[in-house]
């Protein structure tokens, strides 16, 4: 007996037609890649279903293969590669439900995990108001998947690592950061007919440039490997490095801030579960008893928009059902959630298509946030500020009070002092506490929308923020 | 051979399954990289191979929510080629596919090599046949499920029934990690650990806030290295009453002070403060700017080993691995890279002595050997330096003395929020509850605590510790480092502590 999943080698085959030679003839992102066609993801749930006689089964197929090289000392340290297929069985059982996973494919393991999944639905109690499956559903179009990004080699990202090495020797500066590529390719399929695919790409470089007294950071993350820069972000996160040396330490308390995108991504990031309908059905979302009133300023607006250009992720949700656009806050005006079809149900409403995979219990949550932006650069914010802290990075944020949403954190790898319209120094890293709904009504001045990364939150596209009375509580040594 | 080892028992599994990740056959896994590894060109190569289980239950305003079980088992494989480091992990546990998964180690390792400074250097290991599994006295996993949910239904009922609670949670988590290690060196070390938590947290909303009461810890309650029984040892049913009635009673407390004052920690907020001010600065690929670009450096450089006064001289903290330490998250027989477990003095009488090590960092720094603290989340990640169990020793002191021995402090009980800087020097934590203490004596329930200081300053002020008696080997399940991110189970052994002159009530200040 093998543990070898029966349909890879098939799968394999197929698939390695398709896509042909490994960029620049070297080796293969991950040894083994391969991607699986909806013909063949059908397959494995049809399998699935012939193994199970529960009244439903759901089944989920994830396919990751990811690489990331790994920088400090500019030199590489690590240097890394990983494919994983999971499967995923969801039963139905007498009005209860349980799921059980495996990376294990061969026969006698999906056997067992139908087994598992049937098992742990029959020990519980029937679980109040459990839909049935929903059956085939129709779904809007997003292309997120390129070639040049899913067969980078290790050679590509190592090259990309040995310039921006050369770059920071040369400023007698030291490098540490990520050069990372992969694929992602899942399916959902239920037994009364729905089907539901994607596969997309990422591609991600961050680098810290760092000095004995200060540092510079730069990221960024996208579907398309085309779009990423590193030499360019490495430039910008030097030339950080170097304008904050010799910090000075300044008083804490309320400052006007600039916060660059990746800074507003981490902090505004930790509002999403808000927008959930659970969230507020638990009394636990700090928009409970605020929906239509005005808690942000009028020039707030956020939508979840799966579709945006800038955004990623399937256009579907765990359930399989299709994401709509939901405009989230309006002029500073929260004005709808999100919900999965049993949270719609309870609220009286319709699904939005951002349940989570069942069960679980926290219902939904959006994951494709979209501010509105504005027309200012972090130039003219700088230069309309008489005196005020410029922020690249936010770091370690967590919140203190969750009704208030007051959040606090650390500044880091960037911070300035901005005097008479211009930045005059690196300052040592503050500590906030700062309440978010409070700092959304001070917001004086805003970008354009962008996509950011940051490492509080996923990817979102927000814009840089100029904002008033923003509380530094306190200094750290460095 | 320990007896029962590849074959387990679950939904997942009855006994007549054939169990994939049976010793055996991780045996060929191993051996099958190895050989390919070497014949690629590394000079080095280790591999682990896996087959790790989880068992996640959790209700929610007395519904069943998560009920789930998933397996995962695959080989991890990394090499030293060219002088420089290559990881490949698979799923494909055919010969061909662990064959290409180790020639694509090396071949990463040798694409490495072109941003290469210096050859990898390593301090010996000896090589070492062995087993070692943690001892427990009931596997989670045998537990029927239907009383492991009765178990958290019942205390989710128990806090409904207090008015004004309006969310209620419990939740238990199981894990079953088997793993065999196999190094060029000749090492072939097979271990199991098995691994049980479970918690409770009652949640109140009324007017503008959200109050909540965890036990016996916030953020999953308690984990150790242990068997069903924790599980039972934890009375969730019998304290489910007290920490509904204390989150509702929370609205109506005082707004705990502004200021300097003395702080008492109980030793579940105290063995955070450890895991996030010592456990984490303490780690050589931090100090050695390896993490700069995520979780970032320590104020512990180099030369102030054995030099500085990392806190006041009752301060004594180790990092012990070994079991005879407790069955801790950071308990295990061999690290990841198939160093034994081991005690290193950390803090001793207040003097900072000690880093966590692995044996590459170990020659950075002139060791002889490696501290035996290189730890992997799974199969696919590369085992990376993280804390083991990271504890401060008992004092002297008895709760009930320290308490009549202090004039006027606050105590702060159960972590709610904790926030510290990327060089590990300027923290801030509150806690989910607070007690004035006034003459010796406990008084009034105060609401909103929170304390902040930078790290030395507040080990330095440290002035009672309590004895053995009082000692929790607490469990943190979800400690996340690494890029690719990994998460992993570390521990932390406290009793409750006094600290003087600590700054209090920066999180909540309306200026």
């Amino acid at each position: 007996m093998s543990s070898a999943r029966t349909f890879a080698g098939k799968s394999g085959r197929a698939a390695s037609s398709k896509t042909g030679p490994a960029v620049h003839g070297e080796s293969r992102a991950v040894s083994g890649f391969h991607l699986l066609s909806n013909a063949e993801m059908r397959r494995i749930a049809e399998r699935v279903f012939k193994l199970s006689d529960a009244d439903e089964t759901e089944v989920g197929i994830d396919v990751t293969s990811d690489a990331l090289t790994r920088f400090a000392n500019n030199t590489i340290h690590q240097n890394v590669a990983e494919q994983v297929l999971t499967v995923s069985v969801r039963t139905v059982l007498d009005g209860r439900t349980a799921r059980a996973t495996t990376n294990k494919t061969d026969e006698d393991s999906l056997k067992r995990v139908v087994a598992a999944s049937k098992s742990l639905a029959q020990s519980q109690p029937k679980v109040p108001g459990l839909l049935p499956m929903p059956g085939a559903q129709k779904y809007g179009k997003v292309s997120r998947f390129f070639e040049n990004t899913a067969y980078a080699t290790p050679a590509d990202r190592a090259r990309a690592v040995t310039r921006v090495a050369a770059l920071a020797e040369k400023n007698k500066q030291t490098a540490a950061g990520i050069f990372a590529t992969g694929t992602r390719q899942f399916a959902i399929a239920n037994t009364t007919g729905l089907f539901a695919s994607h596969r997309q790409t990422r591609a991600e470089f961050s680098i810290t440039i760092l000095e004995p007294d200060s540092s510079g950071w730069a990221k960024a993350n996208a579907p398309n490997l085309g779009h990423i820069d590193p030499d360019a972000l490495a430039r910008g996160a030097s030339e950080k490095s170097k304008a904050s040396r010799n910090p000075l330490e300044v008083a804490p308390g309320p400052w006007t801030v600039i916060l660059e995108p990746a800074a507003v991504l981490d902090l505004v990031g930790s509002l999403f579960y808000d927008f959930a309908g659970t969230a507020v059905q638990d009394q636990r979302s700090c928009f409970n008893k605020r929906m239509g009133k005005r808690v942000m300023g009028d020039n707030i607006v956020l939508q979840d928009d799966v579709f945006h250009p800038l955004q990623s992720g399937p256009p579907f949700d765990g359930e399989g059902i299709p994401r709509q656009k939901v405009l989230l806050v309006d002029r500073g005006v929260p004005k709808n959630l999100v919900y999965s079809r049993a949270t719609a149900k309870k609220m009286k409403v319709q699904p939005t298509g951002h349940g989570m995979p069942l069960p679980n219990e926290y219902g939904e949550a959006p994951l494709n946030l979209v501010f509105g932006g504005g027309s200012s650069s972090v130039d003219e914010m700088v230069r309309s500020t008489d005196r005020g802290i410029l922020v690249t990075r936010l770091w370690y944020i967590r919140e203190v009070d969750p009704y208030e949403k007051v959040l606090t954190g650390m500044t880091r790898d960037g911070t300035f002092l901005v005097q008479d319209g211009r930045v005059v120094s690196g300052v040592r890293n503050f500590r906030f506490n700062q309440g978010l709904l409070e700092m959304l009504s001070n917001v004086e001045m805003l970008g354009a929308a962008v996509r950011a990364a940051g490492e509080e939150s996923f990817e979102m596209v927000v814009p840089s923020m100029k904002v008033r009375d923003f509380h530094f509580s306190e200094v750290t040594k460095f | 051979m320990l007896s029962g080892i590849g074959t387990h028992f679950s939904a997942f599994r009855d006994d007549s399954s054939f169990c994939v990740g049976s010793e055996f056959m991780m045996h060929d896994f191993a051996n099958w990289a190895l050989e390919t590894a070497r014949s690629r060109g590394a000079k080095y190569a280790d591999v682990r191979v896996m087959d790790i289980r989880h068992r996640d239950l959790s209700t929610k305003n007395c519904q069943v929510g998560t009920l789930a079980e998933s397996e995962s088992l695959g080989i991890g494989i990394r090499v030293v080629a060219a002088g420089s480091w290559g990881f490949a992990s698979t799923d494909r546990l055919t010969r061909e596919g662990i064959a290409a998964c180790a020639a694509e180690a090396v071949a990463i390792a040798k694409a490495s090599a072109m941003a290469k400074r210096h050859d990898v250097e390593m301090v010996p290991v000896e090589a070492y046949q062995d087993t070692w599994q943690n001892p427990y006295i009931k596997d989670p996993f045998q537990i029927p499920l239907e009383r492991q949910l009765e178990l958290l239904l019942a205390a989710d009922r128990e806090m409904s029934r207090v008015k004004g609670v309006t969310l209620t949670e419990t939740s238990m988590a199981f894990r079953r990690i088997e793993q065999l290690f196999a190094s060029s060196v000749g090492s072939v070390i097979h271990q199991i650990k098995m691994q049980s938590g479970a918690g409770i947290v009652a949640t109140s909303f009324s007017g503008s806030e959200i109050q909540k009461r965890s036990y016996p810890n916030s953020f999953g309650g308690q984990h150790m290295l242990a068997g069903y029984e924790l599980v039972e040892s934890l009375d969730l049913i019998g304290n489910a009453g007290r920490v509904a009635e204390e989150a509702v009673a929370l609205h109506s407390a005082a707004q705990a002070p502004e200021g300097s004052a003395t702080l008492i920690l109980d030793s579940s907020q105290l063995g955070l403060q450890i895991h996030e001010s010592i456990g984490h600065p303490i780690e050589l690929d931090r100090v050695l700017g390896m993490e700069a670009n995520f979780a970032g450096m320590s104020f512990l450089t180099l030369e102030k080993l054995n030099k500085l006064r990392y806190g006041s001289e009752i301060v004594n903290v180790v990092a012990d691995a070994r079991l005879e330490h407790g069955p801790g998250l950071g308990t295990f027989g061999y690290d990841d890279e198939g160093v034994p477990a081991q005690c290193t003095p950390i803090i001793t009488d207040g003097v900072f002595t000690g880093y966590l090590s692995d044996r590459e960092t170990a020659v950075r720094i002139g060791l002889k050997h490696s501290g035996g603290t290189m730890r992997t989340e799974s199969w696919n990640r590369l085992p990376i330096i993280r804390m083991t169990n990271i504890s401060i020793l008992p004092g002297t002191w008895s709760y009930e003395n320290l308490i009549a021995d202090t004039d006027d402090a606050i105590l702060m009980e159960t972590n709610r929020s904790w926030s510290i800087d990327d060089r590990r020097y300027h923290f801030q934590f509150s806690t989910e509850i607070a007690w004035e203490i006034k003459g010796g004596k406990k008084k009034r329930m105060l609401k909103n605590p929170s304390y902040s200081g930078i790290t030395t300053e507040f080990w330095n002020s440290c002035d009672a510790i309590c004895s053995r008696e009082y000692w929790t080997l607490w469990g943190t399940p979800n400690c996340g480092k690494g890029q690719p991110m990994q998460t992993m189970g570390t521990g932390h052994g406290a009793s409750p502590a006094r600290f003087r002159n600590v700054k209090l009530g920066a999180a909540f200040a309306k200026s």
